[in-house]
């Protein structure tokens, strides 16, 4: 028994949690406390995990037990430098997407307020646990609690977002089932759920089958949850459909946290000389990221709807997430890691400019966006940042975790990853500047689109509210100081979380 | 490579396998929305029964230590590990079956949602009705 734990990891996952169950009760008598609650909880987890973090840098990882049972027969939360930088993306993401959510939910789905806040606590639960437990079943709880609170809340816009949401749920399960299995499977031969514990008793074992079918198992769930490119028929329709704070919420974390886990699994449970040189699967996954990275954009290039394009992009995205984590050296991990977070805030940002411009225009198709320069400048000019970031311009974050992609293929000595990032690059500025054509030149784009000269309509200057602007304005800002800081955080934090075992 | 005896012994391995194909024939070649629901469950509750087979072993019996610790011998009493089923597992999947029976509940409510909007639950009625041929998603 620890009698003198430090208790602010817990409160990372509590505080949502147990306000996620306040909300419906409050919001029976006073449904104008709902939003305040819900913002305070995220607040208080945020800060929580600003503790966390600061305690983790200073005096390095931390545990926290559960009632103070000590693993392997008690539940841990463990939270290293790689816990922290998610604890403080999904803090700052959530936090920004809450505050833009007021507008837009009492604009899409009035009266829906109470359950919506309600279940985006509890996702914010499912998401923080993930990134901060040390258990693998506690881990698939968490993540079906995440999963299970997606689906509700790419549904509760209702209409065609109901079916995606329920593609979703039979893919999502389906990601889950396998992961279960994968853990069934370890836990037969190894007898043990704490991945610490995993991780020393494993490596006898890395020979038997049920080992590695196991971890077949477990590729192919995570693969499904993170949307990989054969695995990814789900999310186009649940990003598209949702309403604009849930796409923007959920693109900006699901995804990414499902690649956390992919990359915790590959690297911290197993040890990755078994994934580089046992199984061949960095190989794998660096071709499938490869295939994802090119086939994502060319599909986002043919979508004429906005969140469409948005979402194919993300595919690709993706991609070079997993690309990053096949590279199997330090240099390439970093540049996934430092992608990962970059793209969780360009994709996130680009959502949220989606729904504003819902919001404020109701237009979705691109073909609609003439003069938008003018109507919404602010709008305008994030959009441009967050898609600067995506096709990776200087001095954008997109830039340098690109930057890091093509090192760690060039040390890989893979010639064609360095082709096909470049190449994904070329087609992420197709489908981007074919955009930007449209909100920053009217009168060149007039006549392909209405066939007509251009008209002189009267044009004014309409921008979102200052509550959901200021969140689009916080990310764009984000972005340009991922870039300028880009240094700091690789040595703070991804540098002590490179998994020893990779060649550096 | 079929090894009958190998089959025989590790009869729980197969059975789940048989389980999990039928589930998943029922979410990817039936167009009603409920069968693929019915699929996944068969395809959930295949790993859950499986999970749990792992618990058990031959003449072992549920793991609660019979001596009382009153009882002087009770202190003595060898624990023999093989007498016992491992509970871990059943816990673990008892879990695993609150997250199912959540899914399903999802799943029937996005369901009802459906019906009450396009009046079908047949997958090609209600893509018809969508008007909604996404690029991407050939199958499922």
């Amino acid at each position: 028994m620890n009698e003198h734990q430090p208790a602010a990891p817990i409160f990372i996952i509590a505080v949502p949690l147990i306000v996620a169950f306040v909300l419906p009760v409050l919001g029976l008598w006073k449904r104008e406390a709902v939003f305040p609650l819900a913002l305070a909880a995220l607040v208080g987890s945020f800060t929580a995990s600003i503790v966390t973090t600061w305690t983790v840098l200073v005096h390095g990882p931390m545990e926290y037990y559960l009632g103070g049972w000590t693993p392997p027969w008690g539940i841990a939360l463990y939270i290293d430098h790689l816990s922290a930088l998610m604890l403080l993306l999904l803090g700052c993401i959530t936090l920004i997407v809450a505050i833009y959510s007021k507008r837009s939910i009492l604009h899409e789905l009035p009266d829906k307020e109470v359950p919506f806040y309600s279940v985006f606590l509890l996702l914010v639960t499912g998401l923080v646990g993930i990134v901060s437990t040390a258990d693998l079943f506690n881990l698939y709880v968490f993540l079906e609690i995440s999963s299970l609170t997606s689906y509700a809340l790419v549904s509760i816009g209702g209409g065609a977002a109901v079916v995606s949401a329920f593609r979703y749920v039979i893919l999502g399960t389906v990601g889950a089932a396998f992961f279960l299995l994968s853990i069934g499977y370890l836990y037969s031969v190894t007898g043990s759920l704490n991945m610490a514990d995993l991780y020393r008793i494993l490596p006898d074992l890395y020979d038997s089958t049920t080992v590695l079918v196991g971890f077949a198992f477990f590729v192919i769930g995570i693969s499904i949850k993170m949307a990989l490119f054969p695995m990814h028929t789900w999310l186009p329709g649940a990003y598209s459909d949702a309403p604009s704070a849930v796409s923007a919420l959920i693109a900006a974390t699901t995804t990414k946290v499902a690649a956390y886990v992919l990359i915790r699994i590959m690297f911290f449970v197993f040890e990755p000389q078994f994934s580089i040189e046992i199984v061949f699967m960095t190989t794998l996954l660096g071709w499938m990221g490869a295939v994802a990275m090119i086939l994502g954009s060319v599909m986002a290039i043919v979508q004429t709807d906005f969140k469409r394009m948005l979402a194919y992009s993300s595919v690709a995205q993706i991609g070079y997430i997993v690309l990053g984590v096949g590279l199997a050296n330090a240099v390439g991990f970093t540049g996934s890691v430092l992608h990962l977070v970059n793209h969780a805030f360009m994709k996130g940002g680009l959502f949220l400019v989606a729904g504003a411009i819902v919001y404020r225009t109701g237009i979705r198709e691109i073909q609609g966006f003439r003069n938008l320069s003018i109507r919404m400048p602010l709008t305008t000019a994030t959009f441009t940042i967050c898609a600067f970031a995506i096709i990776g311009i200087p001095p954008t974050g997109g830039f340098f975790s690109k930057l890091y992609l093509i090192l760690g293929a060039i040390e890989a000595g893979n010639w064609i990853f360095v082709g096909v990032i470049v190449l994904s690059s070329v087609l992420a500025l197709t489908y981007l500047t074919n955009v930007l054509r449209y909100m920053y030149f009217p009168e060149e784009t007039a006549v392909e689109a209405t066939g007509s000269s251009p008209i002189s309509e009267a044009v004014t200057r309409r921008e979102v509210p200052w509550t959901m602007l200021g969140p689009m304005l916080a990310i764009a800002a984000a972005i340009v100081l991922l870039g300028v800081f880009n240094g700091e955080i690789v040595d703070q934090f991804i540098k002590p979380a490179t998994p020893t075992g990779l060649p550096r | 490579m079929l090894n009958v005896d190998f089959a025989i012994g590790h009869f729980n391995v197969v059975a789940y396998v048989v389980l999990m194909m039928i589930g998943f024939y029922a979410m990817t070649g039936k167009t009603n929305l409920v069968k693929k629901l019915v699929g996944m469950n068969i395809f959930q509750w295949s790993i859950i029964l499986f999970v749990v087979s792992l618990g058990a072993k031959h003449e072992a019996t549920i793991p609660i230590l019979q001596n009382d610790h009153s009882s002087p011998s009770g202190m003595e009493t060898i624990i023999e590990v093989t007498h016992y089923v491992n509970p871990l597992p059943h816990v673990l999947m008892l879990t695993a079956i609150v997250v199912g029976v959540a899914t399903t509940g999802v799943a029937l409510a996005l369901l009802l949602r459906i019906h009450k909007r396009y009046g079908t639950l047949e997958e090609d009625e209600l893509l018809e009705k969508l008007r909604f041929t996404p690029p991407g998603a050939t199958n499922q």
